[in-house]
């Protein structure tokens, strides 16, 4: 079985490639490459899977959440994502590598008994992106 | 191909072990352990995976399948209290993933077509809260 928990988090970012000229920025990335930044309401999915243990559980609904909210949460909500979030410093802050960047800042230290099953981020309502996790 | 069809019902239910104190089952299931309930908008979604049948180009008949959903999950839990009025409740604690199992029971041996199969439900309890169950042990 498995349990999909959602969370919400604010935070700003900017699109911008260290590999491409100021020109080829504006062009690849638009709006988005504007340089002041600019921000969402994300929406963040948190799948785990497990049998159901004899609390009537996979997991622990509170557990989850304190997990979550120490590992993502509390360092991405109200950020700006380029400057306060480490492991983004060398990529591009696109929804992609956010959604590889918070399923290792979850799996890194993961001490649930159900497995973390996949991590999934909508940007807005029209673009979401999911990680089926190893 | 998947079939999906939606239904929603309205039930309280306690998430409370009477075999634990106080502490323990506050300490596990937190405000759902309050004891004299509280409830929930749940939310199911019955997906049936099959091929059409070539005469009537339906997977399943979404008529019989809204029947079967009613009569099976909506119509005993919609409006009830489940620990009280909706047995295996009054001795299976009602968390989301135990409901869930119930629903799969009472809806796999009446959805099997040559052609079709129960593939998934899958049950919000909140729209910040939901399980897929697919029959695995």
């Amino acid at each position: 079985m498995t349990l999909t928990r959602r969370y919400r988090f604010a935070a700003s970012h900017r699109l911008n490639s260290d590999a491409l000229t100021p020109e080829e920025n504006a062009r690849l990335y638009g709006k988005c490459n504007n340089p002041f930044g600019h921000g969402h309401d994300y929406v963040l999915d948190v799948s785990v899977e497990g049998a159901v243990n004899d609390t009537g559980q996979i997991v622990d609904r509170q557990a989850l959440d304190t997990l979550v909210q120490e590992r993502v949460l509390g360092r991405v909500d109200h950020r700006n994502l380029n400057c306060d979030l480490p492991e983004l410093q060398s990529r591009v802050a696109t929804t992609e590598n956010q959604a590889f960047a918070i399923e290792r800042m979850l799996a890194r230290e993961w001490t649930l008994p159900a497995r973390l099953a996949r991590v999934r981020i909508s940007e807005t309502a029209r673009n979401t992106f999911e990680l089926e996790t190893k | 191909m998947l079939l999906t069809r939606k239904a929603e019902f309205s039930a309280s239910h306690v998430c409370r072990n009477p075999a634990l104190g106080e502490d323990e089952n506050r300490t596990l299931y937190g405000a759902n352990a309050n004891p004299h309930g509280h409830g929930h908008n749940y939310v199911l979604e019955v997906t049936i995976e099959g091929d059409p049948d070539p005469v009537t180009g339906m997977v399943f008949d979404l008529r019989e399948l809204k029947e079967i959903i009613h009569a099976e999950v909506v119509d005993p839990m919609d409006h009830r209290f489940l620990n009280h009025e909706v047995p295996p409740f009054d001795r299976i604690v009602p968390t989301t993933e135990n409901v869930a199992l119930e629903i799969w029971k009472r809806l796999h041996a009446r959805i099997e077509l040559p052609n079709a199969r129960l593939k998934n439900i899958r049950l919000y309890e909140t729209a910040d809260l939901y399980v897929d169950y697919g029959g695995e042990a």
